[in-house]
């Protein structure tokens, strides 16, 4: 059902997210956002749900890719085989 | 199972072909820390320098001091960076009218966030403008008649430099102190009010140690003594409920990067009914009700407004989860080591701004040591001074305190792994420099450090 294949959209194209902290949010907070709304039973108010992750979704996508564009170094926790003091 | 299904597809993605590269390969865009030369501009013949390993960035535990750009926010401000250039006070062409429109809306989000009326929403510079504004555009305007005003201690520079101007056009600013809580005391505050006062300005949430005044209380004492209550809001607004009604709030200072806005946009909520006559600070076109001229600058406010509306969406959430954190920091550190103070009172307090004082141990060297961690030991307005922290003395710190304390930030985009990483290595370097400290030694073999007569040779 498209409930589904946007939140499995989301979370996928969350996982590219190059700034780790943009990426861990993300995924914690669509998941957690999935998770409280899964028991939404009117129809109207699912509808608006969904077009609601669809915008998300384009708005992520659109950032996921800006983000790539001006990567810049890892976080020092992304990296912990290289230990610094 | 949504996860492993997404997980799945992630690997496939990444391991077919085209899509978005997670490495991306634009290296020249890539910008380096420090003082490492940027990767285009090293010449071939420097190949004696060593390869020094990837540079890593520190994690990011300043929150108080700034802010990243909420993704939703710069999605928001970019097609206004773009394609939507108008002037939003053109009235004659389409440009300014679309700039207008999203200028309004933006408006009514910032207004919505605080219970306010959009009208009653000025956009400023930011917040140091904004307490301009208010404290100064007050005082002045009601000068004939009104010549006292009310501050604390522990105001931001901004507020307290302003009292000080004031004070030598020939104003008389009563300071309140702070009990050790960091909380005022609501009698002083009552016997402060003179028949001559014009204005009160305590802010809502200190940027130094996290404390909540009580600002329902003073507006209502404000309110029933015809009393203007400004308060400065910058590290309240969008973190903790805040309704300018039940508040009885007159004034408001709001600030865009404390609240992953963009930087150098703020916004002054100056009420309408009972009207608050304000003194123009800058003189131009009448933009903004006449109370701040200038063009306002849209990119920046669509993004102030996409701010404060993800704000009031995400509050409950980033409050719960920040607290947890806050709670797992402080509890993990405390637990490992003895001798650290939190500042400020722990029930009415911002779960995001952490300051703890370390015993024996030197603030600045701390900081140094925790390189990987950006943090910061009190306000990045006075950290250019050997002074420590006004607002540790207005608490009543000790000196030895107040120049070991470091103020942890936590905020929407922190996670848990950033939090132990910097218990950890807080816990490791506090340990380290206390083996060093002779002060320390004395502690622990039962020396009263206060019964020690210095001598000088």
């Amino acid at each position: 059902n498209s409930f589904e294949s946007v939140a499995s959209d989301t979370l996928t194209l969350f996982l590219f997210f190059p700034l780790n902290s943009f990426r861990t949010y993300a995924v914690r907070r669509i998941r957690d956002a999935f998770r409280e709304n899964k028991n939404v039973k009117d129809p109207v108010e699912i509808q608006t749900l969904v077009n609601k992750a669809k915008r998300d979704l384009g708005i992520i996508r659109r950032q996921v890719h800006i983000g790539q564009l001006y990567s810049t170094d890892k976080l020092i926790i992304e990296n912990r085989d290289m230990p610094r003091t | 199972m949504l996860l492993r299904a997404a997980w799945r597809r992630a690997a496939v993605a990444v391991t077919a072909a085209p899509g978005p590269k997670p490495a991306a390969p634009t290296r020249g865009l890539r910008l380096r820390v420090g003082d490492h030369a940027p990767q285009s501009a090293v010449p071939a013949d420097t190949a004696a320098a060593p390869e020094a390993g990837p540079v890593l960035r520190p994690l990011y535990m300043d929150v108080q001091a700034t802010t990243p750009l909420d993704p939703r926010v710069l999605d928001a401000m970019l097609p206004y960076l773009i394609n939507y250039y108008g002037n939003p006070h053109s009235r004659t062409h389409a440009y300014g009218w679309e700039s207008e429109a999203a200028m309004e809306r933006a408006r009514q989000q910032v207004a919505s966030l605080i219970g306010a009326d959009p009208r009653e929403i000025i956009f400023t510079s930011g917040a140091t403008e904004s307490n301009n504004i208010a404290i100064k555009g007050v005082a002045r305007f009601y000068r004939s008649r009104k010549k006292h005003l009310i501050t604390t201690q522990t105001e931001h520079k901004c507020v307290l430099d302003s009292c000080r101007s004031l004070e030598a056009e020939g104003f008389q600013v009563t300071y309140l102190p702070v009990q050790k809580s960091g909380i005022i005391d609501l009698k002083e505050l009552e016997a402060a009010i003179q028949p001559d006062t014009s204005l009160v300005s305590v802010m809502t949430v200190n940027n130094e140690i996290g404390v909540k005044q009580p600002i329902a209380e003073i507006g209502r004492i404000c309110s029933s003594r015809k009393v203007y209550f400004h308060t400065d809001a910058a590290q309240a607004v969008g973190k903790i409920p805040l309704d300018v009604n039940d508040m009885k709030i007159d004034l408001m200072s709001i600030s865009g990067h404390k609240i992953y806005g963009p930087k150098g946009v703020g916004a002054i909520y100056i009420r309408r009914r009972p009207r608050v006559r304000v003194e123009a600070l800058q003189s131009g076109g009448g933009q903004e009700r006449g109370m701040r001229s200038g063009t306002v600058p849209t990119p920046l406010v669509v993004g102030l407004g996409a701010a404060c509306e993800v704000a009031q969406q995400e509050m409950e959430y980033d409050h719960k989860r920040i607290s947890k954190l806050s709670e797992r920091l402080i509890q993990n550190i405390m637990k490992s080591l003895p001798d650290v103070v939190m500042n400020g009172d722990p029930e009415h307090h911002y779960p995001g701004c952490i300051n703890l004082s370390f015993a024996y141990v030197e603030g600045e060297s701390l900081l140094m040591a925790l390189k990987d961690v950006a943090l910061s030991s009190g306000s990045a307005c006075t950290s250019a001074s050997l002074e420590p922290s006004y607002v540790l003395r207005a608490i009543g710190t000790d000196e030895d305190l107040a120049h070991s304390s470091i103020r942890f930030g936590v905020g929407r985009f922190t996670t848990e792994e950033e939090v132990d990483y910097t218990v950890e290595k807080c816990i490791q370097h506090v340990k380290r420099l206390r083996e060093m400290s002779p002060l320390w030694e004395m502690v622990q073999d039962g020396i009263d450090l206060k019964s020690i007569k210095w001598t000088q040779h």
